[in-house]
Parts: structure tokens; C-alpha cells; sequence
């Protein structure tokens, strides 16, 4: 096995270019994993930590440019008020030790529909920009990022520079359930997102099918509620039954598969609640602000 | 391949790494530093804990050649010189009953540790959060928040002396 080891982003998307056999590694944290139980034997890893265009987080204009090294510990740090969901994302990531090493660039890197952060991104409309030597860079929404588990939409010869965050125009919310409170693959994942601006909702569900999903039914009842009922200006209370119309509906986009974490059904069943609690919890946030300002 | 790093202060070289080693098998391996331990090899257990540019990492999760240059505290650097020294985050682990078996103890001390560094005085909320990545299969943890407690006072009232010597139980 060969370790190379470049410090610019140029030199590591040569080295990309000249062996699309090597494996990039980031935090380590689903790769060394795979190498410690000899399940991958890459004929060389590319260690990106010294690569600095990966490492920067950059505000221009209403984005958050956020590079595929930067470690979840300090997107929770620094991030919150711009990427509430994805903070919160962040902060069900495994622990803190796998917080401190584990990156976005990684996250879709191993293209999971488990990937914690990936509904939010999903959600809020991230788009993934990558990069190769010979064709330079391009933006993928993170919606089309992953193909099928495990293969995701980057060529051999690329790499993943940095994630498009639009900045936060309204309340988010993350949710996941898993077997118990630290360090675990989520059974169903959850994430919403209100642009107050566009009047819209979007959402991103995980572990409910091969792909991150969204639920544009979902979204598009609860803006068309939003909108007859006025609630857009009011900030007026959620009107019965919309949260649960809105879990059925996140439901029902779901495609999940029984396995061993858990029956299709049940999945189906904890995004309803997950989907549903979501909207309460962000929008309840939003009055409350709201509410705030307003005083 | 040959490794250059500080651990615990001191530059030191490991020839003959395999690329594909962890941080931790280099450690315990090359560098004949068996403090860290190896139980999971998969991030889950925190028994590997080590310090990397002051961020408590797996080390299993590290690749060799990723911590060339970097500044990594292991639990050796927590203790005296002597044979049975032990520093303060252990004596409060030994005095409140926090080690049975003692697998999991190094990577608890690290992170105890590091917590403490950054948060004197922490709630039980904030330590089982920060400690939320180690795993311990013998105390059922009670005897492990008492420690931290425990260290804690006495990081506080000046009273947290490290132990030469032998430790005391
Ligand atoms: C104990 C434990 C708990 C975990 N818990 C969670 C959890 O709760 N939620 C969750 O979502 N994940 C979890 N994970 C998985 C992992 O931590 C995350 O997926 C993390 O985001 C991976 O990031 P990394 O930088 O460590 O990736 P690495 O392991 O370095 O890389 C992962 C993959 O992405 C590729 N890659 C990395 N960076 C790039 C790049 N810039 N360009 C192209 N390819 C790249 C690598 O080649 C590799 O295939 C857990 C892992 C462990 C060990
Ligand atoms: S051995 Fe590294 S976390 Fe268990
Ligand atoms: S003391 Fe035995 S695992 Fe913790």
C-alpha cells in the first residue's frame, strides 16, 4: 500500500488523476474502518488532511462554503447560527472523538443512505462541488450525489472540495432514530428545512432507501396550507392535522427495506412521527422568534 | 515507512510502518506504547483515546502516516517517570473505584482529561456527553462520574497531587 501525501489542492487531484485506483482519506473514520477489518486493501490511500482549500469555511454571499476536511466538532462551532439542521445533524455524528476526525467530504464520500448529515443537506439544498485535474469542477446537487449505497455520482479521477450550504432562511430541524442516544447508524433519519424567503419547505429522508429521498408532496402540502391559511405572515399556530397529514406524506416517499435494524414498516412509521414532530418543533422555533422580535 | 512525530513531548521516529497501520498500532507496535488500548478497532469503544493536536481522537481511526508532524499525548504522558506513578485523573479513578477490569481506563483518562482542560467544572450532563464515546463493561459508569467529580475537586481546591510511587488503593 502507498501513502501520498499532497498539500495542495492541485497536487491531490493530480495524484487523483495519475492512480484512480487510490483511495482518498479524510477523518479516517469509515475508511480505517474498513481497512483495521480488511474489508478494503486500497494500493494506496491519499491523505488529504494537509490539503488547506479543503480545511477553509467561506461565507460569500446568502452560501456557507463549507470544505469536505473541515471536521464536524468545528462545523458545530462555527456554523450555528448559519446551518442550524446541519449543527444538529453534526451533533448525532457517532461521538465526540469520531466528531473531531469525521468531515462532510467523507459523509458522502462513502455514499450511505445512512449519512447523517445527508438529509439535511438534502433538505436545504446543498450541492456538492467536486473536482478533477483535466475537466476542473462541478457542482452536484446532494439529492443526486449518491447512485446506489456505496456509489455515488464522483468519477475516478475526482475529488470533493466543498459543500454549497445555502444559509438557513427559516427554522430546521433534524431528527433520527437508532437504538440508543450515542453512536449509532441510524434506522431512520429526518430532515426539514422552511425557507421563509421562497415560502417553501424542503426535506431529506435517510435509511428509508437506497438514496436520500425527499418528499415533495409533503413539502408542497404544508406551503399550500401555509399559503390559504395565511400562516406565511401570521406565524399563526400549526392548523390540526397538518403535521400528521405532512408525516403521512414523508412516509409514504419513504422506500425502505426490512433488514437488521429494522422492519420497513416500523421505518415508515418512525419517519411519520420523526416528520411530523419536525415540523411542530421548527415552527413552534419560528413563532417563538418571531414572537421575540416583535416585542 | 518511516514516521516522524511528538508523542508526549518528544520527537520521535517508527521505522518499517506499514501504510496501512492505525496511529494505534503504531503506538502500541513501533513505539513500544502500550497505554493505548485495543479493543474495537472501529471507533466505538474509546479505548484507544489519544490526544492529536489537542483533539481527542480514536487512534485506531488514524491512519500512520495522517499524524507525521502531529503533537499526540497518550495516556503514558498522564503519569510520572516511575514505575506505578500515576497522575491525577488516575488517582481519582483508583480512589473512587473507577477501574475493575482496567481495559477501558486509559482511553477514560484521556478523555476525562481533555474534559477537564476545557471544562474545570463540568455538570453530569456535560461529562456523559463528553465521555459518551468510551465504553466500560465492568463499573456501570457511577463509579467512573464519581471520579470525575472527585478529580475535579480536587483540580479545584488545589488539592490534586500525581502519585509517585506505586498506586494507592
Ligand atoms: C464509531 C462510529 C460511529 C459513527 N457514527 C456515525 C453516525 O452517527 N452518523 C453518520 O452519518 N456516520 C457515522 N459514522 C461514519 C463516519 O464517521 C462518517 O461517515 C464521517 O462523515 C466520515 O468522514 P471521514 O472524514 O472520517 O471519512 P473517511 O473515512 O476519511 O472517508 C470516507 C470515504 O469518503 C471518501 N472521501 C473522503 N473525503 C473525500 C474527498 N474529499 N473526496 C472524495 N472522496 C472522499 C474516502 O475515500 C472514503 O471512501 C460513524 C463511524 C464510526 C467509526
Ligand atoms: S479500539 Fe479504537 S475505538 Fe475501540
Ligand atoms: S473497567 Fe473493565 S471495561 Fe471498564
Amino acid at each position: 500500500m502507498d501513502f501520498l501525501q499532497p498539500t495542495s489542492l492541485s497536487e491531490a487531484l493530480a495524484m487523483k488523476a495519475e492512480r484512480p485506483d487510490a483511495t482518498p482519506i479524510q477523518g479516517g473514520t469509515d475508511l480505517m474502518v474498513d481497512i483495521n477489518f480488511d474489508r478494503a486493501r486500497p494500493s494506496a490511500t491519499i491523505d488529504l488532511n494537509r490539503v488547506p482549500e479543503l480545511m477553509d469555511i467561506e461565507h460569500v454571499g446568502s452560501d456557507v462554503w463549507v470544505g469536505a476536511g473541515v471536521p464536524y466538532l468545528r462545523i458545530m462551532r462555527e456554523l450555528q447560527s448559519d446551518a442550524p439542521g446541519l449543527c444538529m445533524a453534526a451533533r448525532t455524528v457517532g461521538s465526540p472523538q469520531i466528531r473531531a476526525r469525521g468531515t462532510l467530504g467523507g459523509n458522502l464520500g462513502t455514499a450511505s443512505p445512512a449519512g447523517d448529515t445527508l438529509p439535511l443537506l438534502v433538505a436545504i439544498g446543498a450541492t456538492a462541488e467536486v473536482a478533477s485535474s483535466e475537466r476542473g469542477r462541478r457542482e452536484i446537487p446532494v439529492r443526486n450525489f449518491i447512485i446506489r449505497p456505496r456509489h455515488s455520482a464522483l468519477e475516478s479521477d475526482e475529488l470533493i472540495v466543498r459543500v454549497r450550504v445555502p444559509k438557513a432562511r427559516g427554522p430546521q430541524q433534524f431528527g433520527k432514530v437508532g437504538q440508543r442516544n450515542a453512536m449509532v447508524i441510524s434506522i431512520a433519519s429526518f430532515g426539514l428545512a422552511f425557507d421563509l424567503d421562497q415560502r417553501a419547505v424542503g426535506t431529506g429522508i435517510g435509511s428509508a432507501g437506497p438514496v436520500i429521498l425527499d418528499a415533495p408532496e409533503a413539502n408542497a402540502h404544508v406551503a399550500e396550507v401555509f399559503s390559504t391559511e395565511g400562516l406565511w405572515d401570521s406565524a399563526a399556530p400549526l392548523p390540526d392535522g397538518v403535521a400528521k397529514r405532512f408525516g403521512e406524506l414523508v412516509g409514504q416517499a419513504a422506500s425502505p427495506i426490512d433488514d437488521v435494524r429494522g422492519t420497513a414498516r416500523y421505518r415508515r412509521h418512525a419517519l411519520s412521527v420523526l416528520a411530523a414532530r419536525s415540523l411542530k418543533w421548527a415552527w413552534n422555533e419560528h413563532r417563538e422568534t418571531t414572537k421575540g422580535t416583535r416585542a | 515507512m518511516k514516521v516522524t512525530l511528538r508523542v508526549n513531548g518528544q520527537t520521535v521516529e517508527a521505522e518499517g510502518v506499514w501504510p496501512g497501520a492505525s496511529l494505534l498500532t503504531m503506538l502500541r507496535d513501533d513505539l513500544e506504547l502500550p497505554g493505548s488500548k485495543n479493543a474495537c478497532e472501529q471507533g466505538e469503544c474509546g479505548s484507544c483515546s489519544v490526544l492529536m493536536d489537542g483533539e481527542l481522537v480514536c487512534a485506531c481511526l488514524v491512519q500512520a502516516g495522517q499524524a507525521e508532524g502531529r503533537d499526540i499525548r497518550t495516556v503514558e504522558g498522564l503519569s510520572g517517570e516511575g514505575d506505578g506513578d500515576v497522575g491525577d485523573v488516575q488517582q481519582a479513578f483508583l480512589d473512587a473505584g473507577g477501574v475493575q477490569c482496567g481495559f477501558c481506563t486509559p482511553g477514560f483518562i484521556m478523555a476525562v482529561d481533555h474534559l477537564l482542560s476545557h471544562e474545570p467544572a463540568p455538570s453530569d450532563e456535560t461529562t456523559r456527553e463528553a465521555l459518551s464515546g468510551n465504553l466500560c463493561r465492568c463499573t456501570g459508569y457511577e463509579k467512573i462520574l464519581d471520579a470525575v467529580r472527585l478529580a475535579a475537586e480536587r483540580r479545584a481546591d488545589g488539592s490534586a497531587v500525581a502519585t509517585t510511587g506505586g498506586a494507592q488503593r
